[in-house]
């Protein structure tokens, strides 16, 4: 069904175009209306086209809007085609809406920076792009939106672009994300290659057909590599292992942005992606156990960094790169519409948290510094309240958001069936164990999860002692009403967005799932474990929330308290080691980047300069130098040097002129082979040509000739096949000189 | 005289007639260069609606008898190849005379300059156009010319070393071509009785194994210096550095592409086997060529040689694309020799901008400058995306299109039993993209230091933001980047037959010669009876 699905993108797009051109001269209430009206009126259309056309839609095709031919080259055809089905309006709505909060919420922040419309330009130019992203119809343009989010981002990151920290901060995202771009480019390529189409309907039907996708390759299937190098370009946009590096960089950029970009929407898109190739991910247990592997390690690596973390964002950066983690073992276990389901809940209490911190940071005069907040429960309150319920919803605390979805990733991660060489024949024996594991891990990042938040919440929030000086004491006050408006709608989504996705099955009304209800067309059946392990792993993330909570309080409650100063006293390497996040980033500068910076400068001045330049170009001119002045020495007016010259030469001439044949160029044979028997001429023209000279043939090389005399050619039969040496002397009897010609026969 | 004469000789008669004016009327001198520039690109509008994209040969054609008793004519066409290269020099040429920083800053000689400028463009537009191969080496010298006086005279310290080294590097190649281009012409007389330069007829002529490879080299090497080629890419950073930004700007955005127009028009199609066994070779030294130049611009100070060094890896693009000679690699490479034109064209007006404005190009003594030319800033941003390859802007479609083809190079090839030619595809394809990574490094790299971080130097102050014609040449030039990465299609569709025809002649081509290697020139496949009157008679 056609629908006009490009207005969702084009309308942020027209205002970030409007706002590039015109917005530098406006009033900033005028700049404003142009950006929160374009993205509000994208998500009507989002809105409209989900719940009104969508539903009426054939089940697995969704909505569908053809703008054009973008790229067409031989046999490659890519059309400007945007396509909604459950699953990218699902993101639609997430992007525009939480966009739309952040826009407002962003006019509050924003208030007095003077830069105020080129923000809002990128923002609109970020919502475009990641529209584009989630509704292309096919890689390359998903692609186009995968790299517009790359380039909002660089922007975003480095809009106070006076500090080079920060403009560092926003290379870093860019090139790093080109990076596993590269893997995104590969895997397309491979995906082109053999199913002949970029389009990811078609690459979809081949996939479950099956046959093109499973051919073998590099020691294993094409499926695979594609699969794991679609997947290397999302650990860099959704910052996992081992590309995370950026993200905590990324909190440079203004906080709206950290809760937009790099929370809700952009660093989402890496999930997005795997669930919306799941066909061809499905063809492939082993990179899926890839997948949720590196999930699962970055989910709980990312959450033991988050302990010692005392900058507010830097918390959160690191409990985002956590929390995605725990979407693509989500999805890499084959639980789709949970990874999924997650990215929604996640997109709520995320930008929640982020708004509250952007608050905090607001009312501490700029710092993000935790070690200097406490007590703010009372002086912040709105902000109070929304943090508190989206700390519940991370921790996992039971009926928030976060609860339904992390035990939904959790228990599926027991209960898949995926790596089971039993049941789903393409998959190894040697994978069984993955499932499992995955959960432990899972689990304990669960645990470590519920600690850092909840140490975050009480140095933060609790206590009657904030520890800052006076001075940053007095300014302390709740943020304008633009900011909480924003806020509290987060916050009734953090509280209640787990609903959509309830564990129907469990309560033995599946319809009430609606999540699934809905995803279930495009991403196939969700995934179904037993009572008994649901109800299981409900109450041990339920503990484990509880105990994480728990824990923190004994460390946290009310501000330091004596057990994390013993903690901190008996293992101060290790606090600092962790505090470093593990000198990830300095281990990176020393094996890869100052390693290839000094390689390409030893190559610019060992091959350009002194190979090429120095030996090639400067010698070739070296020698034409030598020539020339030889030449001119030799030219120079002396009369001795000319009558020099002029000996050589005619001494030269004579040599050759006495020569009997030059064997200057070449001294082959004329030969011709007629069976065994093989006629020679040795007459190769000379400049003593006409006169009579002496030749021997000597036709096997034994030191008797077989033919002497005048004639320049000769005959002779050979007795047996074989490989012989002819050997032909010449000498010329009036100057007394010869010269010796040989070349090898073979007769048959 | 014909439409395609008129585009290629107005410019001269433009630098005639200016030539005429007075040495002190400088403003009447850039006046009449522009007009001349514009009118050009009016006529060249006029070809290119003429130009019917349903056709692969050649079209408008001109067709003249010039030298008789040699069989030489004066015979210029246009397909869809180079139907956009012209378009191309026709686009750049106004824009770059419109730049007020185009001379440089030895702001002398205007009228000789904007001269000069415009005996270049009928130089280059004529090598595009050539029929006639004697017609193509006259021209493809003629437009050595000017540019060894614009670098040599309204250049930088280093102007007479790097001019020097520029004719001299392509001197070099282009007298073996000269001496191949003589050579086929005698053998073209012993296959068939005629004499004719013509390209038409001559690329019928099949040559035996060995002899196609000494002329595939003759060729080859010149072309590959004009690309360039690693490792003969030295002359190129010397030469940039040193000319005036209006002659950066046309010698990236133009003449490099006589390289890879001259392998794809003439190297490939009249030496297929030898350009067969050579195309392991060559690819492999693009691929280097890509990550060398990449690693090259990485390490550089000056944003000159560091634009320079990029266009060795954009380029090096550019043949492999024509090496994988499937459709979809080479319409890759034609669309990535004008998109380069456009992305690179910009780089060096903007650093010639900054040159203009600051005196140095060293990238150490700029930064912060958004604040003082936040218009400029973006501009500049839009042309460094361009040439970074992000989708949506004109760098993305070609490289994009010559990965693809170089993905599915051998897969297309399987067919005609001719696999194993091209070595790993994959791999080959692999280590090219590797580029998206560093080219990001390296642009962004250089993009940070000039316009991020604090203002902290006192020159830097001053700085004023684009005004006036600079910001016309600047809009043009995002304009282009913007609409050629959104909708290439109407120029795709209008080489893809050019393109189609081309690769299906060579496929045919190279297999009737690995059918008879040592066969002595003969004509393959038959002359069309109306070409085959052409030739003359001594």
């Amino acid at each position: 069904m056609t629908f006009n699905l490009r207005l969702i993108p084009l309308l942020p797009f027209l205002g970030a175009a409007i706002l590039m051109l015109f917005g530098r001269k406006w009033k900033r209430d005028t700049v404003l209306i142009v950006a929160a009206g374009a993205i509000a009126g994208s998500c009507l259309v989002a809105f409209d086209a989900f719940f009104t056309a969508l539903p009426r839609a054939a089940a697995g095709g969704g909505l569908h809007d053809v703008v054009g031919t973008w790229i067409a080259a031989g046999s490659l055809k890519v059309d400007l085609a945007f396509r909604m089905d459950a699953l990218s309006g699902l993101l639609c709505l997430i992007i525009t809406f939480i966009g739309f909060l952040i826009h407002l919420y962003s006019s509050g922040y924003m208030e007095h920076d003077p830069d105020y419309p080129r923000f809002f330009a990128y923002l609109n130019l970020f919502c475009g792009s990641m529209l584009v992203l989630v509704l292309g119809d096919s890689l390359p343009v998903m692609f186009i939106g995968w790299e517009g989010v790359g380039l909002c981002s660089y922007l975003l990151i480095g809009f106070w672009y006076t500090s080079n920290a920060n403009a560092d901060a926003g290379k870093k995202a860019f090139i790093t994300n080109r990076i596993g771009d590269l893997g995104f480019l590969i895997g397309m390529f491979l995906l082109y290659q053999y199913t002949g189409s970029l389009n990811i309907p078609e690459i979809t039907a081949a996939a479950q057909g099956g046959g093109a996708l499973m051919q073998p390759l590099w020691g294993a299937t094409v499926a695979f590599w594609a699969a794991l190098f679609l997947f290397v370009g999302a650990t860099g946009k959704s910052a996992q292992l081992p590309l995370y590096v950026w993200l905590p960089d990324a909190m440079a950029g203004p906080t709206p942005v950290s809760a937009l970009i790099h929370a809700a929407t952009m660093v989402t898109a890496g999930v997005y992606m795997v669930a919306r190739m799941h066909a061809v991910y499905l063809l492939t247990p082993g990179a899926m156990a890839i997948v949720a592997i590196v999930g699962a390690l970055t989910a709980l690596f990312a959450a033991i960094i988050g302990f010692a973390q005392n900058d507010f964002k830097k918390v959160l950066a690191y409990s985002t790169i956590s929390q995605l983690g725990f979407m693509f073992a989500g999805v890499g276990t084959g639980n789709f519409d949970a990874g999924v389901f997650h990215l929604f809940t996640h997109a709520f209490f995320k930008a929640g948290l982020f708004l509250c911190a952007g608050s905090v940071m607001h009312a501490m005069g700029g710092s993000g510094d935790i070690t200097i907040m406490g007590g703010l429960r009372k002086k912040v309150p709105w902000t109070h309240g929304v943090f508190f319920v989206c700390w519940l919803a991370i921790c996992g605390v039971p009926f928030f958001s976060g609860f339904f979805s992390k035990d939904s990733i959790i228990g599926g991660a027991f209960g898949t069936e995926i790596f089971d060489a039993a049941i789903n024949p393409l998959a190894g024996e040697h994978l069984a164990w993955v499932g499992k594991a995955v959960g432990v891990v899972l689990m304990l990042a669960a645990l470590g999860t519920a600690f850092y938040m909840s140490r975050l919440y009480f140095l933060v929030f609790s206590g009657s002692e904030t520890r800052a000086s006076d001075e940053i004491k007095h300014h302390i006050h709740e943020s304008p009403g633009a900011m909480v408006g924003p806020l509290v709608v987060l916050a009734i989504g953090a509280a209640l967005g787990g609903f959509i996705g309830l564990p129907g099955g469990l309560l033995d009304h599946p319809e009430w799932n609606l999540l699934a209800d809905r995803l279930r067309p495009v991403l196939g059946p969700e995934m179904e474990i037993s009572r008994a392990m649901e109800i299981g792993f409900m109450v041990g993330s339920v503990v484990l929330a509880l105990g994480g909570i728990g824990l923190a309080y004994l460390f946290y409650g009310g501000g330091y308290r004596e057990p994390a100063r013993k903690f901190a006293a008996a293992a101060p390497r290790f606090v600092q080691l962790v505090r470093d996040k593990f000198r990830i980033d300095e281990l990176y500068g020393f094996l890869i980047i100052r390693p290839v910076k000094a390689i390409a400068k030893g190559i610019f001045f060992v091959v350009d300069r002194i190979l090429i330049d120095g030996f090639l170009v400067g010698g070739l001119a070296w020698v034409v130098d030598l020539v020339g002045s030889i030449a001119r020495w030799l030219q120079g007016g002396d009369v001795q040097r000319y009558m020099a010259v002029f000996a050589i030469g005619v001494a030269a001439i004579a040599y050759l002129a006495t020569q009997p044949m030059h064997t200057f160029f070449s001294n082959a044979l004329k030969v011709t082979v007629n069976g065994l028997t093989v006629d020679v001429d040795a007459h190769r023209g000379s400049i003593a040509a006409n006169r009579v000279l002496d030749y021997s043939f000597d036709f096997d090389d034994d030191g008797k000739p077989e033919v002497t005399g005048v004639a320049s050619g000769a005959h002779h039969v050979y007795p047996q096949p074989g490989t012989y040496t002819v050997r032909v002397k010449v000498k010329d009897p009036s100057w007394g000189t010869s010269s010796t010609l040989t070349q090898k026969v073979e007769v048959r | 005289m014909g439409l395609l004469g008129w585009v290629t000789l107005l410019p001269l008669f433009g630098a005639a007639l200016i030539l005429l004016v007075p040495q002190e009327e400088e403003s009447i001198h850039r006046g009449l260069g522009l007009l001349t520039a514009i009118v050009t690109f009016v006529v060249s509008l006029l070809m290119l609606s003429g130009f019917d994209a349903g056709q692969a040969g050649f079209q408008l054609e001109v067709n003249r008898s010039w030298i008789a008793p040699l069989g030489i004519r004066f015979h210029l066409g246009v397909d869809g190849i180079s139907l956009w290269l012209v378009m191309l020099t026709t686009f750049l040429i106004p824009v770059t005379l419109l730049s007020p920083q185009a001379i440089g800053i030895r702001n002398i000689r205007v009228r000789e300059f904007t001269a000069a400028m415009l005996i270049l463009e009928t130089g280059m537009i004529g090598a595009f156009l050539a029929l006639d191969l004697f017609v193509f080496y006259v021209f493809w010298e003629l437009m050595l010319i000017p540019m060894y006086f614009i670098i040599g005279i309204w250049g930088g310290e280093r102007r007479f070393y790097a001019a020097i080294k520029f004719v001299i590097y392509t001197l070099v190649g282009s007298l073996l071509m000269l001496v191949a281009i003589l050579y086929l012409y005698a053998q073209f007389h012993a296959a068939t009785g005629g004499y004719s330069f013509d390209y038409a007829q001559l690329s019928h002529l099949s040559l035996p194994a060995s002899a196609q490879m000494y002329c595939f080299f003759a060729f080859a090497l010149a072309f590959a210096i004009k690309v360039p080629i690693f490792p003969l890419h030295t002359w190129l950073p010397d030469a940039h550095v040193e000319a005036p930004t209006g002659g950066s700007v046309i010698l990236a955005g133009v003449m490099l592409k006589f390289g890879t127009y001259g392998l794809l028009r003439f190297a490939l199609p009249l030496f297929p086997l030898a350009a067969a066994q050579a195309a392991p070779l060559i690819a492999i030294l693009a691929v280097i060529g890509i990550v060398y130049g990449a690693l090259m611009a990485f390490v550089q100070d000056d944003a000159k040689k560091l634009v320079a060094y990029s266009s060795v890896s954009h380029l090096g693009f550019v043949v492999l694309g024509i090496l994988t000679l499937n459709p979809t690699g080479i319409q890759g490479a034609v669309y990535q020799m004008l998109a380069h034109g456009i992305s690179t064209g910009g780089l060096f007006l903007g650093v010639g901008l900054l040159y203009d404005r600051r005196h140095s190009r060293k990238l150490s003594d700029f930064g912060g400058l958004w604040a003082k030319t936040p218009v400029f800033a973006a501009c500049l941003l839009v042309i460094v995306l361009a040439s970074v390859g992000l989708p949506g802007l004109c760098g993305f479609v070609g490289e994009f299109l010559v990965l693809i083809g170089t993905f599915t190079a051998q897969k297309l090839w399987g067919p005609a039993g001719l696999t194993g030619y091209f070595p790993a595809p994959k791999l080959m394809g692999g280590i090219a993209a590797t580029s998206v990574i560093i080219s990001a490094m390296y642009l962004l790299g250089m993009y940070q230091r000039l316009m991020f971080g604090p203002l902290d130097k006192p020159e830097n102050r001053a700085v004023r933001d684009i005004h006036g014609a600079e910001t016309w040449v600047f809009g043009i030039m995002v304009t282009a980047a913007i609409v050629m990465g959104l909708a290439p299609q109407p120029i795709l569709n209008r080489s893809e037959k050019s393109v189609e025809a081309f690769v299906a002649s060579y496929r045919d081509r190279l297999q009737e010669a690995k059918r008879n290697p040592d066969v002595p020139p003969h004509i393959y496949p038959p002359l069309p009876a109306a070409a085959a009157e052409g030739g003359g008679t001594p």
